[in-house]
């Protein structure tokens, strides 16, 4: 497994943990606003809990156009 | 014994301690409501109380505050001509300006206790504050350049008071939140701690400056807190510069309009 998928599989967990939804029901494609029904301020809080646990800092700009786990994933790696 | 139950806010007081919580659904946006119960809050401060510490915290899950009522800034553009406009977004920023001078230069010692989102004006009255307790949680965020528009409610010279300037432009000019964590690094942060601790780690700082002197700890304060009373009636008239210009409403508009799937995020 490379470690993009790592960190892909990382954040799955983290954010069907964090939404309290069944583990293995996000896949890595899934547009994470409508899968989740989260809205933008949800969002915020599950980039902190990305950040405290990659220990990185994303700045919020760079999630402008992401919505999907695997690209959210390569933006969290490129700070890694 | 002081307390105030109203629409945007209610304060009690125990002992020496003023605690106010902002309640406003849906994230105590800060417009007319607000500055009104703030403006009482204000009297409250002027008057002779018998009290050391005043502590800010929110009762909405959210956060602390989303900033400035954008809804009811658009529905006021809605309704007034250019030149009623112009008057009164000065007369509530000089308004708001009024009162966050008072909370800044208040005897009383200041503490927020924030959680979740602390942005634009939310993140204003946090700094007027002499420290801020942030819970894992908290993101601070000045996003007004993403309206055309720069903080109003005296955000930049008070931020500039307690930070390096390199972030502050960092946070002005990309519009970015940045987490507790790295809002404590760089000391923005007095004390950062478990989600929703923020509240009982701020009555634990009340109760320490409690201890001391009142004549030598307003003496401290004053000592170690300058108003940048000029740089804020600059920001004032920037603000109003550049209120009245039509991609200002039409960032508000998108604002308003949006279906909410990504309204906070720049």
């Amino acid at each position: 497994m490379s470690s993009l998928d790592r960190t892909l599989e990382q954040l799955l967990v983290l954010a069907s943990d964090h939404f309290q939804v069944p583990a293995g029901t996000l896949n890595p494609d899934d547009d994470f606003f409508k899968k989740l029904g989260i809205n933008s301020l949800q969002t915020l809080d599950l980039l902190t809990k990305l950040e405290t646990h990659f220990n990185v800092e994303i700045p919020d700009y760079e999630l402008q156009g992401v919505s999907d786990f695997r690209t959210l994933a390569e933006r969290i790696h490129s700070r890694l | 014994m002081n307390s105030f139950q109203g629409k945007t806010l209610s304060w009690e007081q125990t002992g020496e301690v003023v605690e106010v919580a902002l309640h406003y659904e849906p994230c105590n946006e800060i417009g007319s409501a607000t500055l009104k119960e703030l403006e009482k809050l204000a009297g409250l401060l002027e008057s002779q109380l018998a009290a050391r510490a005043l502590i800010f915290c929110s009762r909405i899950p959210s956060g602390f505050s989303a900033g400035a009522d954008l809804r009811e800034l658009y529905r006021s553009l809605q309704s007034l001509t250019v030149g009623q406009r112009r008057a009164g977004v000065r007369e509530f920023l000089e308004r708001i300006h009024r009162v966050f001078n008072l909370i800044d230069t208040t005897a009383l010692v200041t503490v927020a206790a924030v959680h979740g989102v602390v942005f634009g004006g939310g993140f204003e009255l946090a700094l007027t504050c002499d420290m801020i307790v942030a819970d894992r949680t908290a993101r601070f965020c000045f996003p007004e350049l993403r309206l055309g528009l720069v903080p109003g409610f005296g955000g930049v010279p008070r931020l500039k008071r307690d930070l390096g300037n390199g972030l502050v432009r960092d946070l002005l000019l990309t519009g970015r939140s940045i987490n507790a964590v790295k809002a404590g690094a760089v000391g923005l942060v007095s004390q950062l701690v478990s989600e929703g601790q923020a509240l009982r780690v701020a009555r634990g700082i009340a109760t320490q400056v409690g201890k001391f002197d009142q004549e030598a700890t307003r003496a401290a304060k004053q000592f170690v807190k300058p108003i940048p009373y000029e740089e804020l009636r600059r920001e004032i008239d920037l603000f109003c510069e550049l209120f009245n210009r039509p991609v200002v409403e039409a960032a508000l508009r998108k604002f308003v309009e949006s279906s909410d799937v990504q309204p906070y995020l720049p």
